[in-house]
């Protein structure tokens, strides 16, 4: 939630609440929301279903039916390669967007955690390497490997919330470059510089998610349960304590919340999504191997999440669109080998001109030429 | 000194040295080598991590385009190398080259960022992506070998193990001259005098009338020359390759986390620990090599947050 977002929700509140908000106190906020009178007049439904289709705008209906038709009108190659790739390359930005977005905790190893339940996937279900695969069926396989992923995120985690802003990234990039390594060198478990490969989707009663729209709708359905779990838990209380502690850690630790225990309550959470993410890319690319998560691989899930702007949980998405839109048809434009220039290039300019990414560039954009429009939309609050 | 430390010290240093004694009485020849083989290497990442935790002393920045600077300096001195057959000039180019490519980026990116930490290391990433991909552009893939001058080349023998390559013993002792400079640069000299003020209070320094600006160039360009240095010097240890970068880059992180940010002699007991561990690790247990650096600096981390020599506040 953006700080503008904040100033919103605060002047709406009711006259006597204001008295008591400061300016600039999430603190205040997250405490008020827990009263039962925590609702902006836009929730102020009736019956507890109108209030939950209260937030669901028409620009949401629009949205979700263009996902859901859009393998009819796409290609096969265009249904799989380009989205269900983007949703699942999405999903691992969200976690990050999520960290670094709303805990302030820009965390580099989200792609590990991910490429761990990759691995895990391909060590508990079937593979090409019947050696090492212990041929568990797909569902045991999964919530294993998810359950194994999020102890390592919280590890990771209790290592990385010991140091502050800056060292967090280092920090992370180092945990994630030195499993790389391990995944090279190592051979009992990870089978070394080959990995696994012929790790197929499961068949699931009649659904065969080998199909390419079956798996887009998979994916798709996990991408959705990850933003909407994201935009739900942002104004729960955990996540208002999270944005509270994102801002002054000191102020949210004399007032009583346990700063640690929010950080790595994020980070386990993060470590969630990022597992179904890794399990929905394993499937996707059939394969597991170091190159899967080398530096690069851990950049590019940082270049998404930036890309499409860390301020909002759609960002990651856009990002993750922008992106594999980019990796499959910048090679038209220039050079086969010259895709980490293209992406280089646009990353830096992204970085230099608009730091909220593409989102950031949306939101200028609107308001400057679209304010009119804004102000009378049925979404906009007044301010 | 704190239990922290008390508790980090018998942790890492007691079965350090146990495993150490072992090793000595097991196979004298092989310890003593790899013992000298991993000062070398420390040396190599003492030259490259200095530069590092001096830049973030004074900046605050953390310069993922470090392992860049490495290589561009790599590159450049092989080229200068090339041409003029001297090994000397190709170490000084190689400095000179990622000296003024350092101080470019400090005045183009960084001083327009000033004190928006995230969106610096942002910026230094997407200049490693793009530079690493120029690089691999311009000097493809192959392997780029230097030749050092003959009376650095050969080996000599020293006693115990009877041959050792000459200019292992010589890396080890720039390092030892790089740091003996550093060290006399900061605590001997008037620039070094505003560095370390610098690194205490930028703003204080600011306002008793110092140019901060140019200081942080000047460290900025010292830094990158390191790096630049330490391009050749390892080049010639080593090789020199794409990936390089990145192998540098998280070396520097890990010295730096464990020795502590923004401290040279943090960087040197960083350095020392991570380059023997790596070198012990590849003799006495290949597969595991690195899990011994991680080990190490989860140990750090969990006992000392911010490194060995790191400050407490």
């Amino acid at each position: 939630m953006s700080a503008a977002h904040w100033r919103r929700a605060m002047n709406t509140q009711s006259p006597g609440v204001r008295v008591t908000v400061s300016a600039q106190a999430p603190v205040v906020q997250s405490t008020v929301s827990r009263s039962p009178r925590y609702s902006t007049p836009a929730y102020q439904g009736t019956g507890w279903w109108s209030r939950l289709w209260a937030p669901v705008h028409l620009r949401h209906w629009v949205v979700m039916a263009m996902v859901l038709l859009y393998p009819a009108v796409a290609s096969p190659f265009f249904t799989y390669q380009i989205g269900a790739q983007s949703l699942a390359l999405g999903l691992i930005a969200l976690s990050l967007t999520f960290l670094g977005g709303y805990g302030g905790m820009v965390s580099l190893s989200q792609m590990t955690v991910a490429g761990l339940s990759s691995y895990l996937i391909a060590i508990f279900g079937t593979s090409s390497m019947q050696a090492i695969s212990l041929g568990w069926p797909w569902w045991l396989a999964v919530l294993f490997a998810m359950l194994i992923s999020v102890v390592f995120a919280t590890l990771i985690g209790w290592l990385s919330i010991r140091t502050e802003g800056i060292h967090t990234i280092m920090i992370t990039l180092a945990i994630g470059v030195a499993f790389f390594y391990l995944t090279q060198q190592n051979y009992v478990l990870f089978n070394g510089f080959q990995g696994f490969s012929k790790i197929s989707a499961p068949i699931v009663g009649d659904v065969d998610f080998t199909n390419p729209v079956a798996f887009y709708f998979l994916a798709l359905a996990c991408a959705l349960g990850g933003y909407g779990s994201i935009k739900y838990l942002v104004r729960a209380p955990f996540g208002l304590a999270l944005q509270g502690i994102r801002d002054n850690p000191r102020r949210m630790n004399s007032l009583g919340f346990n700063v640690t225990a929010h950080r790595l309550a994020a980070h386990a959470f993060a470590g969630l999504l990022a597992s179904v993410g890794g399990i929905l890319l394993v499937w996707y690319n059939n394969r597991v191997s170091p190159g899967s998560i080398n530096t690069g691989a851990l950049i590019n899930i940082l270049v998404i999440a930036v890309l499409g702007g860390m301020k909002h949980p759609l960002g990651a998405f856009i990002g993750a669109i922008t992106f594999v839109l980019l990796q499959n048809f910048a090679i038209d434009l220039v050079d086969r080998q010259r895709f980490n220039l293209v992406i280089g290039g646009v990353f830096l300019l992204i970085v230099f001109f608009s730091p909220d990414g593409l989102l950031g560039l949306w939101h200028k954009f609107r308001s400057r030429w679209l304010v009119s429009s804004t102000a009378s939309a049925p979404g906009s609050r007044r301010s | 000194m704190s239990r922290g430390r008390l508790a980090f010290w018998w942790l890492l240093v007691l079965p350090l040295s146990l495993l150490a004694l072992w090793g000595l009485f097991d196979d004298v020849v092989l310890f003593l080598k790899t013992f000298l083989n991993g000062l070398t290497l420390a040396s190599l990442y003492f030259i490259v991590a200095s530069g590092f935790t001096l830049v973030f002393g004074l900046m605050r920045n953390v310069n993922l385009a470090h392992g860049s600077l490495f290589l561009v300096g790599a590159y450049v001195g092989w080229i200068v190398g090339d041409s003029t057959g001297s090994w000397l000039l190709a170490v000084l180019a190689g400095f000179i080259s990622s000296a003024v490519l350092g101080v470019a980026i400090q005045i183009v990116v960084f001083r327009r960022m000033q004190g928006e930490d995230l969106r610096q290391t942002l910026v230094t990433i997407g200049l490693s992506i793009v530079l690493a991909d120029l690089m691999l552009w311009y000097f493809g893939g192959e392997i780029y070998t230097f030749d050092p001058p003959a009376w650095i080349y050969g080996t000599m023998s020293l006693p115990i193990i009877e041959k050792f390559p000459t200019y292992r013993i010589v890396v080890l002792l720039i390092a030892i001259v790089i740091g003996l400079l550093l060290w006399g640069l900061l605590n001997g000299t008037r620039i070094g005098m505003m560095i370390r003020a610098g690194v205490d209070d930028r703003g204080m320094l600011s306002a008793s009338g110092v140019n901060v600006q140019r200081i942080f160039a000047l460290t900025f360009a010292l830094g990158a020359g390191l790096a630049g240095l330490a391009g050749v010097v390892g080049g010639t240890a080593l090789s020199i390759s794409p990936g390089e970068d990145t192998r540098y880059l998280l070396a520097s992180l890990v010295v730096v986390i464990v020795g502590g940010m923004g401290s040279v002699p943090g960087a040197a007991i960083g350095a020392l620990l991570i380059g023997l561990a790596e070198q012990f690790g590849q003799a006495y247990a290949p597969t595991y090599s690195v899990v011994f650096t991680f080990v190490i600096m989860i140990i750090a981390l969990a006992f000392r947050p911010r490194g060995v020599l790191g400050k407490t506040t």
